[in-house]
């Protein structure tokens, strides 16, 4: 498995020191381990070569060679390169101000189009537009209904024409529609082709022509390999290309293909889908992409998912119940929904720097566990939460029962929750600054 | 319709590669050519040092060295298993959009083909209009169907199912299941289910548990593929979109570290798009995987 680039340059540097100072070859050669890491993460190999060629340069300045951390000049330098490529701060596919606004959807098959159009829906929704979503897939089998069923979900119009209608036919009726309907933005949902489909990418043009749309945007699956770059060119060449939605982010995908296609399309990442409920769709940090890529995890989106999920009112709250010894199990309950609701578990922990190589190789987070804790609590009576001290032995079988968990399950979270108060009354008057929302719960989860 | 014969013959003296490939003995520059030839086709750095190596090492010539060592790690093709008796029961897993669904339409097809009485079985209850889109395969192919509704237990449709091709005497029951990324631990929970539940239905099933491979996917196929044999008991690969620019290559790696076979590849969303793995064509496609980007 990929070990992470620091550890490889670590190595790397430690093997060459051993020679007494480092030599500009010396640097050369550590840089093959950048030039692996940035092809295990997908980088297209000649983007790969056009940066690392970019690296090599700045690295075998003095600085580098003479810096007590080689290892993190290098990275400096390396992190520096990425995020310059992956473009400034992020940029958004203009809306006009009176007219309707087209905004069309392509890419390869099974890129995630649909599903991102359903989430622009929402997003535009949310942000006071008025969104209206084409269902120009006649392709695949059930794409419209799989369309409209997102629509209702996320309670925007769809607009499906009528049912022998091909794509062009759809396309030729949105703008009645949406005056009809009073929407002021299309997004239009196209059938996935292959970018050397001559007839289709033909139909695409058809359909552009028609609807003159303000963006053309290429769905790209972060999983997608080398020929990132050749697709969305020949999109770009054959069609037409603004940006692009990197999609299924949430998984453990490097997404090498950001990289490229910044630097051999050069169309800015417009959003990144990070799941399957409508809501999950991300603003692109070119940043956090670069920490990525080199395999580097992505604090700043832990931290701007716990802004997001942990009310600061309600953590004062709790910070100050800890320091008095007077919690109980529904401040705990609290504080796991909360925790819960900034992802699943073992998502949160990859985004830890660092965190892959000390935990043992495997680990795996239960969140069923998790949902067993909210159910025992769910099961106790007002006074037992306040009181947890009064759960006796038939208490316990009781809770038991009601959360379909058993006796044992529920000694461990009293025994849990009991010590966690015993730590807390043993640290009272020492004050400890940032008790944060996961701070105090997060190693003692079951 | 292109077969894939066909895509493999399109692809062939694309690059310069061939006629380095002809010389005698492995130097730098045809070593090089070798290698930005993998790795442009996904094999990824790993799976391509060991056979670079390998054809360093080797006394015969690079060309032959090359595609020998290409077709140990793809380990040959298999063909799908079939149950001794009663029906044999089929699960396609994989990612989301990797092409389950329509792998098991086609499959469908050439059972149906074969004379063979086919249930399709939606046991994806979570993609919106997921049932749908099988139950249109199901049409088009003459095969019987069986879904649940929108979030209701997968295992328990995936049981149904193939329950019902064991009571009404099928030869086949064609399992779908929702596309999940590997990271998913419920998910993947909810899978070592289904996989469960169809076991109990009929007793050694399933006989065949497809992870279906998207050939545009890069390194962290791998991975994937890893953690979905760790879930469940994959027996054999099947490589789809092989009609696109991409070849895939990560399933080399993939084939040796988890002495999988691949079984299937796909070539296009029609019917009779789906075509048994011939890792000849296959090797002679993957090296001549185009290099345009710059
Ligand atoms: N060109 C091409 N498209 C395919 C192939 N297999 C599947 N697809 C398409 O890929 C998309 C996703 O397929 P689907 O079966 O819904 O994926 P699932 O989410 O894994 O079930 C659909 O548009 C399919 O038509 C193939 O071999 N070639
Ligand atoms: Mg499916």
């Amino acid at each position: 498995m990929f070990e992470s680039l620091t550890q490889r340059l670590t190595a790397s540097f430690a093997r060459l020191r051993k020679k007494g100072q480092l030599s500009e070859a010396d640097v050369v050669e550590a840089l093959r381990e950048v030039r692996v890491a940035l092809l295990e993460a997908d980088v297209n190999l000649r983007v790969v070569q056009g940066l690392v060629a970019r690296i090599r340069e700045e690295a075998t300045g003095q600085a580098v060679l003479q810096s007590l951390s080689p290892t993190q000049s290098v990275i400096r330098i390396v992190h520096e390169a990425l995020k310059e490529t992956l473009g400034g701060v992020s940029t958004r596919p203009p809306l006009s101000g009176q007219d309707l606004t087209v905004w069309m959807l392509m890419g390869l098959q099974g890129a995630g189009k649909t599903t991102a159009a359903a989430k622009l829906g929402l997003l535009l929704t949310r942000e006071g537009r008025r969104p209206l979503l084409v269902a120009a897939d006649r392709q695949r089998p059930a794409a419209i209904r799989q369309l409209e069923l997102l629509g209702q979900r996320v309670g925007v119009p769809v607009f499906a024409g009528s049912e022998t209608d091909d794509a062009l036919a759809v396309a030729r009726g949105v703008a009645v529609q949406a005056r009809r309907l009073g929407r002021d933005v299309a997004i239009v949902d196209t059938a996935g082709r292959l970018s050397i489909d001559a007839a289709l990418m033909a139909e695409l043009r058809a359909v552009k022509q028609v609807l003159a749309p303000r963006a053309m945007i290429l769905v790209v699956d972060a999983m997608t390999g080398q020929a990132a770059v050749e697709v969305a060119q020949q999109f770009r060449d054959e069609v037409g290309l603004d940006g692009v939605i990197l999609t299924k982010l949430d998984g453990d995908a490097r997404a090498g293909a950001a990289l490229s296609m910044r630097s051999a399309v050069g169309c800015p990442i417009y959003w990144a889908s990070t799941g399957e409920k409508p809501e999950a769709l991300e603003v692109f940090h070119p940043e956090r992409m670069a920490s990525r890529i080199l395999g580097m995890g992505d604090v700043l989106t832990l931290i701007e998912r716990a802004q997001a999920a942990v009310d600061p009112a309600e953590v004062r709250r709790v910070e100050q119940r800890l320091r008095q010894g007077t919690l109980t199990m529904d401040d705990f309950l609290d504080q796991l929904r909360q925790v819960r609701r900034m992802g699943p578990i073992g998502d949160l922990l990859k985004m830890i720097p660092g965190l892959n190589r000390v935990l043992p190789k495997g680990t795996s987070i239960d969140e069923h566990a998790l949902v067993e804790v909210e159910a025992i609590i769910q099961s106790m009576t007002v006074r037992e939460r306040q009181h947890p001290e009064v759960i006796d032995a038939s208490r316990r079988r009781r809770i038991a029962r009601g959360s379909g968990t058993s006796v044992q399950a529920v000694n461990r979270l009293l025994k849990q929750f009991e010590d966690l108060r015993r730590l807390m009354k043993s640290q009272k008057g020492a004050r400890r600054p940032g008790v944060g929302p996961i701070g105090p719960f997060g190693p003692r989860l079951p | 319709m292109p077969r894939w014969s066909e895509i493999a013959g399109r692809l062939r003296g694309l690059g310069g590669l061939r006629a380095l490939v002809s010389r005698r003995r492995p130097d730098a520059e045809l070593l090089e050519e070798l290698e930005s030839t993998l790795l442009l086709g996904d094999v990824g750095v790993t799976a391509t040092e060991r056979i670079l190596e390998a054809v360093r090492r080797s006394p015969d010539e690079p060309a032959n060295a090359l595609r020998r060592e290409l077709l140990q790690a793809l380990g040959g093709g298999a063909p799908l298993v079939r149950a001794a008796a009663g029906p044999t029961v089929t699960l396609a897993v994989g990612v989301n959009g990797t092409g389950k669904t329509t792998t098991l339409g086609k499959l469908a097809h050439r059972y149906r083909a074969e004379g063979r009485q086919v249930i399709l079985v939606a046991a994806d209850t979570f993609r919106a209009a997921a049932a749908e889109q099988l139950e249109v395969w199901a049409r088009r192919t003459g095969a019987g169907f069986v879904g649940g509704s929108p979030g209701q237990d997968p295992a328990a449709v995936a049981y149904d199912g193939v329950e019902a091709a064991l009571r009404r005497g099928l030869d086949d029951a064609l399992v779908d299941t929702a596309g999940r990324l590997a990271t998913e631990h419920n998910l993947m929970a909810e899978l070592r289910k289904i996989h469960r539940s169809v076991g109990r239905a009929v007793s050694g099933a399933p006989h065949e548990v497809l992870l279906i491979l998207d050939a545009g996917f890069g390194q962290n196929a791998v991975a994937q593929a890893r953690r979905f044999t760790e879930a469940v008991a994959v027996t054999g690969l099947v490589l789809t979109k092989l009609d696109g620019i991409s070849r895939g290559g990560a399933v080399v790696g993939i084939a040796s570290e988890l002495n999988l076979p691949v079984k299937l590849v796909g070539t296009g969303e029609g019917v009779s798009d789906l075509e048994p793995f011939d890792p000849e064509a296959y090797v002679d496609a993957l090296l001549d995987t185009p290099d345009t980007a710059r």
